[in-house]
């Protein structure tokens, strides 16, 4: 009989409910995947502001819910387990999912697992790609996070081999699409710039590639720097800023080092599977890029379709499913949100 | 009815199990057995309320943690199990925490499990109504400032609920609660001819009463001199 997983995520500004059904073979199937989004009230901020997160939370935790299980056609007496993001991520957000989470596992009696958001993002790759290679490694490149992870365990064996040392990848799109008067957040249509400019018109700085840096770590506060230096001297000289071309070449700036440290991390440790996830990955550049190199290097590439990339419910609901599956002894219902979780603690 | 009274609007995390029942001349679920309208006599005498169970902690930062093991532990002090349930009573603040929303959420999804109807409760409302009466309720807003209603001799709100200094907050004409928390049978008095009618509840929305802390960023500094 398979398992329903109910998924809660409320880490950011995406509040997110997923429905998954476990299988017994190890197979994790999407049932329902329902978002509720509250970009569009942080965009004239320029960026997430903690308390209007956590306002909007509030008010859609129980009707993303409903539409779960509509979108599903099931039942909340068929839920045989409750997972929810305990971190890492903003504290006020994380509360209200922690708190709802531990009410449908009370009223509903049925085991709660307070799990890594990281993870999660790692674990909605099963639901369509089928169970993950192990050892297996993961880059994670979003507006909040950029990580180069070893899974040995998608349940409970994962270790970080790199990090951002300043912004995210995707906190530097926002910049730079400020910077030329794009909107936010600035993925999208930065991505959408590049495609008529040459990505090789300017040549801007790759982070941390010098022989002394960190080898899997990455840094974008330089290339960001560099683009409003490049921006603000052509202004100066009262010449137009060419859109297509900054944003093509900044693009390839953070594709050219996000996949070539994955790949080469991947070579060193003899790991023959890519896993690329969280909200950059959706962006066309760096999955072009990625493709070609693991290509070359004979490395498996799995990159989950843009919707699973993104935070979701149903990433949480993935992850539950493999830590129920794994047989791990479930969170208990005084657990405590955790805003600094770090990446190897998947379970709380 | 087996009501369930949550309220995370002040430093304490309250939990309690109350049993409310109209007045007499009513049956248990305040349906008017005299054959009379049934609101009207609901809202008429006064409805017999009474704590069951309850668990209290007092720590602002522990509402998170601590309100669902206070929901089943007073579920288990009660004997009863949370089908049991009619009803949940949520206090909707003002409150200055961010656990103000553990309470609220906590209090939508039980209900939305359990499919029974979820009522909110002004918090200075819940503690007005705990000893009834002609009452000044002041709590604690944080930075230096508080929430504070007035209520007149039969119950009722007559001005706020507010925020603001302490120096704005009126000399109080007949009891003054301050900083007091609401007790569960407060918070279920306080909207007890609702419930007993069966009056659609309205949202639980939070009492915030603030805007919330954010700036628009300022025009962008340059990076060259
Ligand atoms: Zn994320």
């Amino acid at each position: 009989m398979a398992k329903i997983i109910m998924g809660i995520e409320s880490s950011c500004d995406e509040t997110g409910v997923g429905l998954v059904a476990a299988h017994d073979d190890g197979t994790v199937e999407l049932l329902a995947d329902e978002v509720a989004s509250s970009v569009e009230q942080h965009a004239r901020f320029g960026g997430v502001v903690p308390e209007i997160a956590s306002r909007a939370h509030l008010e859609a935790m129980v009707p993303t819910t409903r539409r779960a299980f509509d979108t599903a056609g099931l039942s909340m007496s068929d839920v045989d387990a409750v997972a929810v993001t305990a971190g890492p991520g903003l504290a006020g957000a994380l509360l209200v999912g922690v708190s709802a989470a531990k009410a449908y596992a009370a009223a509903l009696d049925v085991p709660l697992y307070g799990v890594n958001h990281l993870a999660g993002h790692i674990a909605v790759d099963t639901l369509q790609h089928g169970p993950l290679p192990t050892p297996c490694l993961a880059l994670l490149v979003s507006g909040g996070h950029t990580q180069l992870l070893r899974v040995d365990d998608i349940a409970g064996a994962i270790t970080e081999l790199g990090s951002t040392v300043d912004d995210a990848a995707g906190e530097a799109y926002d910049k730079v699409a400020r910077l030329l008067d794009l909107p936010y957040p600035g993925g999208p249509p930065i991505d959408k710039a590049a495609r008529d400019g040459d990505p090789e018109a300017i040549a801007f700085p790759r982070g941390m590639t010098g022989p002394r840096d960190a080898p899997f770590d990455f840094s974008f506060s330089g290339v960001k720097t560099a683009v409003a230096r490049w921006v603000e001297s052509a202004q100066a000289r009262g010449e137009q800023v060419p859109v297509a071309d900054v944003a093509a070449s900044f693009q390839e700036a953070v594709a050219d080092v996000l996949t070539a440290k994955a790949v080469r991390a991947a070579t060193e440790a003899g790991i023959g599977t890519l896993v690329v996830s969280g909200g950059v990955a959706a962006n066309s550049r760096l999955s072009a890029l990625a493709r070609e190199r693991c290509a070359d290097a004979g490395i498996e590439l799995r990159i989950p379709r843009p919707r699973l990339c993104t935070d979701n419910g149903a990433m949480i609901a993935a992850l539950g499913a493999h830590v129920a599956a794994a047989g791990h002894k479930p969170s208990a219902l005084d657990l405590s949100a955790n805003p600094g979780l770090p990446v190897d603690t998947v379970l709380v | 009815m087996l009501i369930l009274a949550l309220d995370t609007a002040t430093p304490a995390v309250t939990a309690g199990i109350v049993r409310l029942s109209g007045p007499a001349g009513t049956d248990s679920a305040g349906v008017d057995t005299a054959g009379t309208d049934t609101a009207a006599a609901a809202d008429a005498a006064e409805p017999v309320v009474e704590q069951v169970a309850a668990r209290v902690t007092v720590d602002p930062r522990a509402h998170g943690e601590l309100l669902t093991p206070h929901v089943l532990e007073a579920v288990a002090e009660a004997g009863i199990t949370l089908a049991d349930l009619g009803a949940v009573v949520v206090g909707v603040g003002p409150g200055p925490y961010t656990g103000l929303r553990a309470g609220l959420v906590t209090g939508a999804a039980l209900a939305h499990s359990l499919g029974v109807p979820a009522y909110p409760v002004c918090t200075l409302d819940a503690i007005a109504a705990d000893s009834g009466g002609v009452a000044l309720v002041v709590t604690d807003a944080r930075r230096r400032e508080v929430y504070w209603a007035t209520y007149d001799a039969a119950g009722a709100r007559t001005d706020g609920p507010h925020v603001g200094p302490r120096a704005e907050v009126p000399e109080p004409a007949g009891r003054l609660a301050d900083h007091e928390q609401p007790s569960p049978v407060g918070i279920v008095r306080a909207v007890a001819s609702n419930v007993l009618a069966g009056r659609e509840p309205g949202p639980l929305t939070p009492l915030y009463l603030r805007r919330p802390h954010a700036a628009e960023p300022a025009a962008r500094k340059r990076v060259t001199a």
